[in-house]
């Protein structure tokens, strides 16, 4: 029986990719382990090796074609004696999966899995305050943004560099300094050894000389290795130092869940970092947010922690085009506005709060959306003003919820508005477990936006 | 609990090839003296001032090891950085920093380095080059493998003294750092204060590998034995690894073999050594009665060392004045330095 060959999924993360190239034809003999086409991601171009013999049958999907969701039957594989008039007998895809599986990436990192083809964000309802109406716009992802960001700075200033895990000859395991080495040259995109802590306190080291390092942590769990330097030399120089010596220096990276990669790398580190005077800690969520805030936070003469999201690199949002677009560190922005409860969220937890929003009006709720941005110092003053109007909060993180983020916005609630609560503040968060690996406990593990729209019914006694 | 095992007497060893290093001029062996006598008469007094209450938590004096920054800053430029860990005071009096101001962040006054907020052991000063005093053991480390990437990338010619014990080089970030120090060729000369004990471990109860200049050996780094309680020997040792550094060949590693009178800190009993052992160091060794005994041999009068004495002497009791009569921070000072 003919054998098909389905569109791989080259990694956790990934739902759909681009047939970029047959390297076979029809009729052609294929031996295990040949190379037969190429594959597309939004980061890389990957082979797709054969794990079977024969003779490829017939090519199902046309090179060229973008967007082919994984199992998609992309060829079929003749098996000795079988002809083309087996290729109707060729089983289903559902039946298929495991050929699927056994196609492996000739060059899968399992370190850094790539983001996945999301849909773009929900719309954002209200217009950002920091851009002149009529300001000309662009599409593209966060990761371009992120990677424009630090090369507008670079051209700025000599004296802002990046260095990290695999920023510069591979081009970044998220592809987010893609080209930096290109423009700017090794001694300003730094590969480094794997050695987190190691590089930290290098940059920490150059930072208190007043050169303005960006460290890139492959992802913010490998910097636990690294958070002594973070923490006891980045962040409490200054004051150590009565004034004298700082540190300007942007720590960042993915932060947070991204997709089937367990316990140990998926974890929030908001809530750790935002406890510590002397960082700033910023986790944008729209593309545009992203830029204007990664180049603050270039400028900003303190330490910074810029989370970023994996999952959300690839979403596409609308940047403004202007040569110099900054989004000032510390102010939160309403998303979306509402009257009858207020819903903070920040980073990827937008997602959900914005669903829910959608969700709860269709039910005549209207929420009203703050999206933090950032965490430290935190926007205290739009989260009481939004909370004075509707008398009502729930707050979504995808961290844990002892001590965390969403436990700091309802002390800050109660201390500041307390008389104006209808309902006690409620909080959407991460489950209180490691992360799981299977795909139906991970997902019970994350909030999600049926879990907002029922806080915030309950906050609404609805 | 049984009784920690005492070392066996080690002491510092002349390990530097070739018998007697290069003699110093009569100026540097004045200089040397002076230098070494101010510090450790500075300690003597934090000492007693500790003892009096005027300075509180953690106080690491540095009474024995003076020879080793003395004579590394003989070997230094104009615009050479200075970082250590935690027993730092010597190390701020020879980048030239005022006794006044290093005394007064001891007591917690305003006058101090960091206006109070530090204490002994975090202390900096833009202006000498001096990039602290750290009490997370190692740390230093790589903070100043960073000082010398940034004089690399400024291509300054400027190199980064990283000073760190025994103790320290047994922590996984200083190798991460002499990894990149060598992969990057960046200008850091190590300088690895063997003082014997890390707190009250003795080397040979805490390293398998107890020959520190050896630590770079599987990072191509080179590393040399040093008398460390020879001024002359430090300075020359110094010379060496800072014209390799400066050459562009990357990092170099100094062993100082040196030894440390009192205990740990102010609070450590030091009963996992004896009496004896540092009554040896003292006779035989001490770094300020060699470069005396020299001076002495070479028809210095006595008159003429003693006045270095009387000098140095009002310099600290003026710096024990000062910071027990300056102000404490003002409440304000809280909230200030957080951020910029």
């Amino acid at each position: 029986m003919p054998i098909q060959v389905l569109m791989p999924a080259l990694s956790p993360t990934m739902e759909k990719g681009n047939l970029a190239k047959w390297l076979k034809k029809e009729g052609e003999t294929i031996k295990s382990g040949d190379v037969i086409a190429e594959i597309e991601t939004d980061k890389a171009t990957m082979e797709v090796e054969a794990t079977d013999e024969g003779t490829l049958g017939k090519i199902l999907i046309p090179e060229g074609t973008a967007d082919v969701a994984v199992n998609t039957p992309i060829a079929t594989i003749l098996a000795d004696g079988e002809s083309a008039d087996d290729l109707a007998k060729a089983p289903a895809p559902a039946q298929q999966q495991k050929a699927a599986e056994s196609a492996p990436p000739a060059a899968a990192k399992t370190e850094a899995p790539a983001p996945k083809a999301a849909p773009a964000p929900q719309a954002v309802a209200e217009p950002d305050p920091e851009v002149p109406a009529g300001t000309e716009m662009i599409t593209q992802t966060i990761r371009e943004a992120l990677r424009d960001a630090m090369a507008e700075e670079m051209r700025r200033d000599p004296d802002v560099f990046v260095m990290g895990e695999e920023v510069a000859e591979y081009q970044g395991a998220y592809k987010v300094t893609q080209g930096l080495l290109q423009e700017f040259g090794a001694k300003r995109v730094i590969d480094t050894p794997i050695t987190e802590h190691g590089f930290a306190g290098v940059g920490v080291g150059a930072a208190m000389t007043g050169l303005k390092p960006i460290v890139e942590f492959m992802t913010f769990n490998f910097a636990m290795q690294a958070i002594d330097q973070i923490i006891n030399s980045a962040a409490k120089t200054l004051y150590m130092s009565g004034g004298q010596m700082g540190c300007s220096i942007v720590f960042r990276g993915p932060n947070g869940a991204a997709a089937r990669v367990a316990a140990q790398h998926s974890q929030d580190y908001s809530a750790w970092y935002s406890n510590v005077p002397g960082l700033k800690v910023v986790a944008p969520f729209s593309a545009a947010d992203y830029k204007g805030l990664l180049k603050a936070a270039i400028r900003d003469p303190n330490p910074v922690i810029f989370l970023e999201n994996e999952v959300l690199y690839g979403h596409t949002g609308e940047v403004p085009k202007l040569d110099d677009f900054i989004i000032p560190i510390g102010k939160a922005r309403i998303a979306r506005s509402g009257s009858h409860v207020t819903i903070v969220s920040w980073s990827n937890g937008m997602t959900y709060a914005l669903k829910a929003a959608d969700e709860l009006a269709k039910e005549g709720i209207e929420a009203e959306v703050i999206d933090l941005r950032t965490l430290r110092p935190m926007d205290t003053e739009t989260i009481i003003n939004s909370v004075k109007k509707t008398g009502r909060a729930v707050t979504v993180e995808e961290g844990w919820a002892q001590s965390g983020v969403g436990a700091e916005i309802a002390a800050r609630i109660m201390e500041h508005a307390f008389d104006y609560l209808d309902a006690p503040v409620a909080r959407v968060s991460g489950k209180d477990v490691p992360m799981p690996y299977a795909a139906n406990l991970e997902k019970l593990a994350l909030p999600s936006a049926a879990e907002v729209v029922e806080a915030a019914k309950a906050v609404c006694y609805r | 609990m049984a009784a920690p095992k005492k070392a066996a007497a080690s002491t510092p060893q002349d390990k530097t090839d070739g018998g007697s290093p290069p003699e110093f001029t009569r100026e540097q062996e004045l200089k040397a003296l002076r230098d070494m006598l101010l510090i450790r008469r500075f300690e003597e007094k934090a000492g007693q001032l500790y003892g009096m209450g005027a300075i509180g938590g953690f106080c690491h004096l540095y009474i024995g090891q003076e020879a080793v920054v003395v004579g590394m800053q003989m070997a230094l430029k104009q615009g050479d950085q200075v970082i250590t860990g935690y027993r730092d005071h010597g190390h701020m009096l020879a980048t030239g920093m005022d006794a006044n101001g290093v005394m007064a962040e001891l007591t917690g006054r305003r006058g101090g380095y960091s206006k109070g907020k530090g204490g002994s052991m975090h202390m900096f000063s833009k202006e000498k080059h001096f990039y602290g005093g750290h009490g997370i053991v190692g740390a230093q480390v790589s903070l100043g493998t960073g000082l010398a990437f940034a004089n690399n990338y400024r291509g300054n010619g400027n190199i980064s003294v990283t000073y760190f014990g025994d103790g320290a080089a047994n922590q996984g970030q200083v190798y991460e750092s002499f990894n990149m120090a060598e992969l990057w060729k960046l200008p850091v000369i190590y300088v690895i204060e063997n003082n014997r004990y890390a707190m009250g471990t003795s080397v040979s109860r805490a390293s398998a590998q107890q020959d520190f200049s050896k630590r770079g050996a599987s990072f191509n780094i080179p590393g040399k034995q040093i008398d460390g309680m020879d001024v002359r020997a430090v300075k020359a040792a110094g010379e060496e690894a800072a014209a390799w550094c400066r050459a562009g060949k990357g990092p170099f590693i100094l062993e100082m073999q040196t030894y440390r009178y009192r205990g740990h800190s102010m609070s450590d009993p030091a009963k996992y050594r004896t009496r004896e052992e540092v009554e040896k160091v003292r006779h035989d060794q001490d770094p300020i009665e060699q470069v005396r005994n020299r001076l002495l041999a070479a028809k210095v009068s006595e008159a003429d060392l003693k006045a270095i004495d009387a000098e140095v002497r009002d310099i600290v009791n003026a710096s024990a004045d000062f910071a027990q009569h300056d102000p404490e921070p003002d409440a304000a000072e809280l909230w200030t330095d957080i951020y910029r």
